[in-house]
């Protein structure tokens, strides 16, 4: 019995489920732990207790500092979206429409998960390592200690500041997104004139489709503040943990923002 | 108020790094738990102030407030010393908005003489010395006024001097706040100096109590092979540490 036992567990298969198992428990220990986190938030939020100050701070990192590289990448992507399309479509006959499609684009998909790729780089990484840091240092045992609520003072204003934040950053992002667009469309296809184009912008685009971008951004910044914070206070070790908590607050802000696009896509436009 | 811990138990992993240990200290006085490495000896503080949760046992400490000198300081490293030391006091619940901005200068400044350091509220913890950080992170325990103050090795990595220092602090802040104190310590200057009495660990269990001078002179054979720092005796290397 136990040779048999001990042969089944050398073959490649009972090791493989072993560690699918393993990593779908870890899967659900980690979604439990960023759920009780979130409920935590709201408890704060919803009993007044926020700290404004660290609010602002939190806000000006968040939109501020990340703005540059944001407005970057999304400005770049309506930029090579345009080239892509808009010589095809003066062949087909649809110079009317570059416009519209690449401000449907922007608003619908593109300026949203742009920024939000943008932000998790940028800021979800560099609020991982430092809560990160923060718990291998013993800080945030020093502030459990001193009986302030690592959830009050470190999650609360990360995830405040990224849900307030966030809208703006990609209203911003969009908005230069459809003028770089705009002005590639002129120089990459012949008879196109910034009238033409910025005429089709309005043509299907909606105030609707506006309004779910913002609540959809919303959702992206306090998504990733969340998992970021998350990841990074689960940290252990030294050195190794900060690095692996990281990798980790990426790999998970990245799959929860795709999942929650994925939602508002099947909820407003299926 | 005094603390008192009975049959106190704790595992990580599966093994026992505390099995039903108890010990008391009364008001005012010094323990300090000594052992090698792994022996216990943080968790122990961990347990009192409430970082981790016992597996068994109770920790009687009533409603007292306890406070913490951490190993590596733990000062907040994005805050300047004003705001480390006052941080309890802007942050807690208890206390938000209770004290103006120049009541808490006030309350940093006195508490920043008591540790012999003034005029240094606007540095950062990375522009201090390694002794500095300590007395700051003194500082940030004393000033709500604890009554309990562990401390974690108050004393590692400083220069002899550096540690006298702290160890004169200790003893001054107990005649000061009144407050019970645990040092959890291997050296043994931080053990005569500081202490009232002492427990020692090994393998979960409590191997020795009493005062330093018992154990110096006891012939205990765990005390011997500590006090000596042999490796021959009967606390033996293992994977997890001693």
């Amino acid at each position: 019995m136990a040779n048999i036992r001990s042969y089944i567990q050398e073959t490649i298969t009972y090791q493989f489920i072993v560690m699918f198992l393993r990593h779908v428990k870890e899967f659900f220990e980690t979604f439990g732990e960023i759920a009780y986190r979130f409920v935590m938030v709201l408890k704060y939020i919803f009993t007044f207790q926020i700290n404004v100050k660290q609010v602002i701070d939190q806000s000006s990192r968040f939109a501020v500092d990340s703005l540059p590289i944001t407005l970057s990448i999304v400005s770049m992507t309506a930029i090579i979206l345009a080239m892509q399309i808009a010589p095809e479509m003066v062949k087909q006959g649809g110079k009317d429409y570059i416009g519209m499609l690449v401000s449907l684009t922007m608003v619908r998909e593109i300026g949203v998960i742009m920024t939000g790729f943008a932000i998790i780089s940028m800021i979800g990484s560099a609020m991982a390592s430092e809560l990160a840091t923060m718990k291998v240092t013993e800080q945030i045992d020093a502030m459990k200690v001193l009986k302030v609520s690592p959830f009050q003072y470190l999650f609360l204003p990360r995830v405040l500041a990224g849900f307030i934040m966030m809208p703006f950053v990609v209203i911003i992002a969009s908005t230069l997104g459809v003028i770089a667009g705009g002005i590639t469309s002129m120089f990459a296809a012949k008879d196109v004139t910034w009238l033409c184009y910025y005429t089709s912008v309005w043509q299907g685009l909606y105030i609707r489709d506006i309004k779910i971008m913002l609540l959809k951004s919303a959702c992206f910044g306090g998504c990733i503040s969340l998992v970021s914070s998350s990841c990074g206070y689960d940290a252990q070790g030294g050195a190794k943990g900060v690095g692996i908590a990281t990798t980790k607050a990426v790999v998970w802000s990245f799959v929860s923002i795709v999942i929650i696009d994925c939602i508002f896509a099947v909820s407003f436009y299926f | 108020m005094a603390i008192k811990v009975q049959n106190l138990t704790k595992e990580f992993d599966g093994r026992k790094v505390l099995d039903n240990i108890s010990f008391s200290v009364e008001q005012g006085e010094i323990l300090s738990i000594v052992g090698f490495s792994g022996s216990g000896k943080s968790t122990i503080l961990k347990l009192i102030s409430g970082l981790l949760t016992p597996d068994a046992g109770v920790i009687d400490i009533g409603d007292g407030d306890v406070a913490m000198v951490f190993q590596y300081s733990a000062l907040f490293d994005s805050l300047n010393v004003f705001d480390n030391i006052s941080f309890a006091l802007q942050e807690r619940k208890e206390f938000r908005g209770k004290y103006t901005k120049e009541q808490l200068k006030e309350i940093v400044a006195k508490s920043l003489k008591t540790v012999g350091l003034e005029g240094i509220e606007d540095k950062f913890p990375y522009e201090l010395s390694g002794g500095m950080q300590k007395r700051v992170s003194l500082a940030r325990a004393i000033v709500t006024h604890p009554q309990f103050i562990l401390y974690d090795e108050p004393t590692a990595g400083l220069d002899p001097v550096a540690s006298t220092v702290i160890e004169d602090y200790i003893l001054r802040l107990r005649e000061e706040t009144k407050a019970t104190s645990i040092v959890v310590t291997h050296q043994m200057s931080t053990i005569k100096r500081c202490s009232d009495k002492l427990i020692m660990l090994y393998d979960g269990h409590i191997v020795f109590r009493g005062t330093p001078d018992e154990l110096l002179k006891q012939d205990n054979p765990y005390t011997k092979q500590f006090v000596s720092a042999s490796i021959e005796g009967p606390m033996k290397i293992t994977a997890s540490g001693f």
